[in-house]
C-alpha cells in the first residue's frame, strides 16, 4: 500500500506515455491527450505545495523568534500582499494593474540586480582564481580569451581573423567535445528515466517506510 | 507620474541589492526577503488563474469547462475533479500519519514525466547527434570533429583504464573538453555582464533619463 | 610584502568599482563599434522573413525569467519587429510563470509601436505549466492547451488563429530562454513533429546549443545580447543589444587584462617565493 502502490502507479504511467508515440490508436491518444492534463494538474498543485512549505517556514522562525525573524514578515508581506491583489482584482492579469505593476516594478528589478552581481563576482574571480597552471587549464584560458575577444564589436578591430577564430571554436572543437556530452547526457538521461519506471530509482518516493 | 514612482521604487530595490557588493546589510535582506515572497505570491496567481481555475475548479464547482456547459458527474466533470483530487494527495505531506499517501499522485506524475522523455530524448540526444557526426573524412575539420566526439565520448567511458588507443583517444578529448569549456566560460562572461549592462541602463535611461 | 603578494591581497572591492565605471562609462560616451552578424542569426532572420505575411503565424515562446531579461528582452523585441514589420502575424505564448508578464510587455511594447492589432495581427495566450506536456499536447491541438487567450477569449473566436490547429499550421517556432525550455521544444516539437523550431538564449547556454545548430534540429540561434545585437542589425533598427556592445567591449579586455594579471602575480610571487627559500637553504 505505502510502497508497492505507488511503485506500479509510476510504473504504468511510465510505460503508457513512453509507448504511446508508437501506437496511433485513437484511444490510446485520447488517453495520452488526458494524462498529459494531468500531469500538467500535478506540476501546478506540486508548485503550490513549494509556497505553502514557504509561509510554513516563515511562521517557523518568526514563533521561534529567531534573529532575523522581522525579514519573516518582509517575505510574508510580500506574498500576501500579491495574493490579495491577484485575488482582489478581478482584471488582475490586464497590463497597468497594481499586480502587474507590482512584478514589473518590484519582483523585475530585484531578480534581475541579483543576478547581475554575479558580473562582479566573475570579474574578481578572473584576477584571483584563474590560473594557467596545467596545459589543460592554459588552454581553457586562451580558448576563453578569443571567444571573449571574438564575440565582441573590439575583436573585429583589434585584427579580422579573431572573429574568425572564434566562430572556428564554437564550430569545431566545442561542437565536438558538446557533442559528446550531449550524448554521454542523453543516454544518462534515459537509463535514470528506465530506473524510475521500472522502480529501480526510488529517491523520489522519500526516506522511511 | 505614477510610472516615475514605480520606476523609482525598482530604482531603490535595485540600489539595495548592489549595496551588497560593499558588505551583506539591512537593504539587501529587506529586497531579497521581499522578492522571495513577491513572487512566490505572483507565481501562485498565475499558476491558479491560468491552469487550476479553468481546469480543476471551475469544472468542478461551476460545471463549466472553457464557454461549454458540463454535467454534473459525467465525463468532463471526473477527467477534471480526478487530477484535483491527485493534486489534493500531495498536501499529506504536511501530515505524517498519512504522508506516504501523496506518493500516489508523484508516482504518477515522477513515471509520467520519464516516460514521456524517454523516445524524444533519445532521439534528440542520442541518435540526431550521432548520425549528424557521420561525416565524411574529406577535410580537417570533419576530422576533427569526429576524432573529437570520439575521444570526448573516451575521456567519460570509464569502464577500462585509459591505457593504450583508449588514452590516446581520452587525452585528446580532453584536449576537445577544455576548449569547449573555454568557449563556455568565454559566453558565460559574456552573460552575466550583460545583465549588469541591462541594470545599469535601467538606472541611467529608464529613471535617471541620462543617456 | 612585494609588489606581487600586493597584488594578490588587493580588496577586491576596487574591481567591483572599476567594473562598475567600465559598464557606465560607455554610456556617456559610445564607441559605436560596428556589429558583424554571424550565420546562426543570419539563419533564424532569413527563417522569420520567409513566413508569408497574414498567413500561418509565427510562434513566439518568450520563456524566459527576470533573471535573464537583458540579454532575452532585446531579442524579442527584434523578433517582434521584424515579424511585424512584414505582417507576419506572431501568437505569444509563455512556459515560465514569470514570462508571463514579461511576455506582454515586450508584446504590447512591440505592437504598439508598430501599429499592430490585437487579435488580427497578434494574440497571447499566456502561461501553461508542464513544459513537455504543453508542447506535445500544442502538436496535437493547440485549443485543447490553451481553450483560451490569457484575457478569456475563445481560441476559436480570435481571427489570426482561423484554420491554426497544430504545428502543422506554424511555420516557425522561436523559444527565447535562460533554461531547459529551447531544448525541451527541440525534444518535443521537432522530434515527434518536425516542427521548424529556432532558439534564443542566454549566452551561458549559447555553446551548448551548436551540436543541436549542426545537426539543423535548430534552424538558426541567437547566444545572448550579441545574438540581439546582431539581430537588431540585420532588422537596421539598432537598441538595446547594440548599445550594450560597447560597455560588453570594454569589459571583456578588461576582463581578459585580470587574467594576465592575477596569472602574473600569481606566477610571479610563487617564483620569488621559492627563490627566498632557495637562498634561505
Amino acid at each position: 500500500m505505502r510502497r508497492q502502490i505507488p511503485l506500479a502507479l509510476c510504473f504504468i504511467a511510465g510505460l503508457f506515455m513512453a509507448v504511446q508515440y508508437f501506437i496511433p490508436h485513437p484511444t490510446v491518444q485520447d488517453t495520452y491527450e488526458i494524462v498529459l492534463g494531468w500531469l500538467q494538474t500535478l506540476l501546478a498543485f506540486a508548485f503550490l505545495l513549494g509556497t505553502v512549505s514557504l509561509i510554513r517556514m516563515h511562521f517557523h522562525k518568526i514563533r521561534n523568534r529567531a534573529d532575523d525573524r522581522a525579514f519573516s514578515w518582509v517575505t510574508l508581506l510580500g506574498l500576501v500582499s500579491m495574493i490579495g491583489l491577484g485575488f482582489l482584482h478581478p482584471q488582475h492579469q490586464l497590463p497597468g494593474s497594481p499586480f502587474n505593476l507590482m512584478f514589473l516594478n518590484v519582483q523585475v528589478p530585484i531578480e534581475a540586480t541579483m543576478f547581475s552581481l554575479l558580473a562582479f563576482y566573475i570579474a574578481s574571480a578572473a584576477f584571483r582564481a584563474f590560473r594557467a597552471r596545467t596545459l589543460e587549464a592554459t588552454l581553457l584560458l586562451v580558448a576563453a580569451c578569443i571567444v571573449m575577444l571574438g564575440r565582441v564589436p573590439i575583436g573585429d578591430l583589434i585584427h579580422e581573423s579573431i572573429p574568425a577564430a572564434t566562430q572556428w571554436i564554437l564550430n569545431v572543437p566545442n561542437l565536438a567535445a558538446k557533442r559528446g556530452v550531449m550524448i554521454g547526457v542523453g543516454l544518462g538521461m534515459m537509463a535514470t528515466s528506465l530506473k524510475i519506471i521500472l522502480g529501480i530509482e526510488r529517491a523520489w518516493m522519500g526516506g522511511s517506510d | 507620474m505614477g510610472t516615475i514612482i514605480w520606476t523609482t521604487i525598482g530604482a531603490i530595490l535595485t540600489l539595495s541589492v548592489y549595496s551588497f557588493l560593499y558588505k551583506d546589510n539591512p537593504f539587501y535582506k529587506f529586497a531579497e526577503h521581499l522578492v522571495v515572497g513577491i513572487s512566490a505570491g505572483y507565481y501562485l496567481v498565475i499558476y491558479y488563474y491560468n491552469f487550476i481555475d479553468p481546469n480543476v475548479v471551475t469544472p468542478v464547482f461551476q460545471l463549466r469547462l472553457g464557454d461549454q456547459a458540463i454535467g454534473f458527474g459525467s465525463g468532463a466533470w471526473w477527467l477534471a475533479l480526478i487530477p484535483g483530487l491527485l493534486g489534493l494527495l500531495l498536501y499529506t505531506r504536511f501530515f505524517p500519519k498519512v504522508a506516504w499517501v501523496a506518493r500516489w499522485s508523484l508516482g504518477i506524475y515522477v513515471g509520467g514525466y520519464a516516460g514521456l522523455g524517454l523516445s524524444p530524448v533519445m532521439q534528440a540526444r542520442v541518435i540526431e547527434q550521432i548520425g549528424a557526426n557521420a561525416l565524411p573524412l574529406t577535410s580537417v575539420t570533419n576530422v576533427l570533429i569526429v576524432v573529437g566526439l570520439l575521444g570526448t565520448l573516451a575521456y567519460f567511458f570509464f569502464s577500462m583504464k585509459h591505457k593504450g588507443i583508449l588514452g590516446v583517444f581520452a587525452r585528446t578529448g580532453i584536449v576537445f573538453l577544455m576548449v569547449g569549456f573555454g568557449a563556455s566560460f568565454g559566453y558565460t562572461v559574456m552573460s552575466r555582464i550583460s545583465l549588469l549592462i541591462g541594470r545599469v541602463s535601467f538606472l541611467l535611461h529608464d529613471w535617471l533619463h541620462l543617456v | 610584502m612585494n609588489v606581487f603578494e600586493k597584488m594578490l591581497s588587493i580588496d577586491r572591492r576596487w574591481i567591483f568599482l572599476a567594473i562598475g565605471i567600465a559598464v557606465i562609462v560607455p554610456f556617456f560616451f559610445p564607441l559605436g563599434l560596428p556589429v558583424v552578424v554571424t550565420p546562426p542569426v543570419e539563419s533564424l532572420y532569413d527563417a522569420v522573413d520567409e513566413i508569408h505575411p497574414n498567413d500561418a503565424p509565427l510562434l513566439l515562446s518568450i520563456d524566459y525569467a527576470p533573471a535573464t531579461l537583458p540579454e532575452l528582452e532585446p531579442m524579442a523585441m527584434a523578433i517582434l519587429r521584424h515579424a511585424f514589420e512584414k505582417d507576419v502575424n506572431v501568437v505569444v505564448m509563455t512556459l515560465h510563470p514569470a514570462g508571463y508578464g514579461l511576455a506582454e510587455r515586450a508584446m504590447l511594447d512591440a505592437a504598439e509601436e508598430m501599429g499592430q492589432e490585437y487579435g488580427t495581427d497578434y494574440c497571447f495566450l499566456g502561461f501553461q505549466p508542464g513544459t513537455s506536456a504543453v508542447i506535445l499536447g500544442m502538436g496535437v491541438n493547440i485549443a485543447t492547451v490553451f481553450p483560451e487567450d490569457a484575457y478569456g477569449t475563445p481560441l476559436a473566436e480570435i481571427p489570426m488563429m482561423e484554420g491554426v490547429r497544430n504545428y502543422d499550421d506554424i511555420p516557425l517556432v522561436i523559444s527565447l530562454a535562460g533554461w531547459s525550455a529551447a531544448e525541451a521544444w527541440v525534444y518535443y516539437a521537432y522530434q515527434p513533429f518536425g516542427q521548424a523550431v529556432g532558439a534564443g538564449v542566454t549566452a551561458v547556454m549559447a555553446t551548448d546549443f551548436y551540436p543541436y545548430l549542426s545537426s539543423n534540429q535548430l534552424v538558426g540561434l541567437l547566444g545572448g545580447m550579441r545574438g540581439a545585437a546582431e539581430y537588431e542589425m540585420k532588422i537596421d533598427n539598432p537598441d538595446k543589444g547594440v548599445q550594450g556592445m560597447d560597455s560588453q567591449s570594454i569589459i571583456h579586455i578588461m576582463i581578459i587584462i585580470l587574467i594576465v594579471a592575477g596569472n602574473i602575480a600569481y606566477f610571479g610571487a610563487r617564483r620569488r617565493k621559492k627563490l627566498e627559500e632557495a637562498e634561505a637553504a
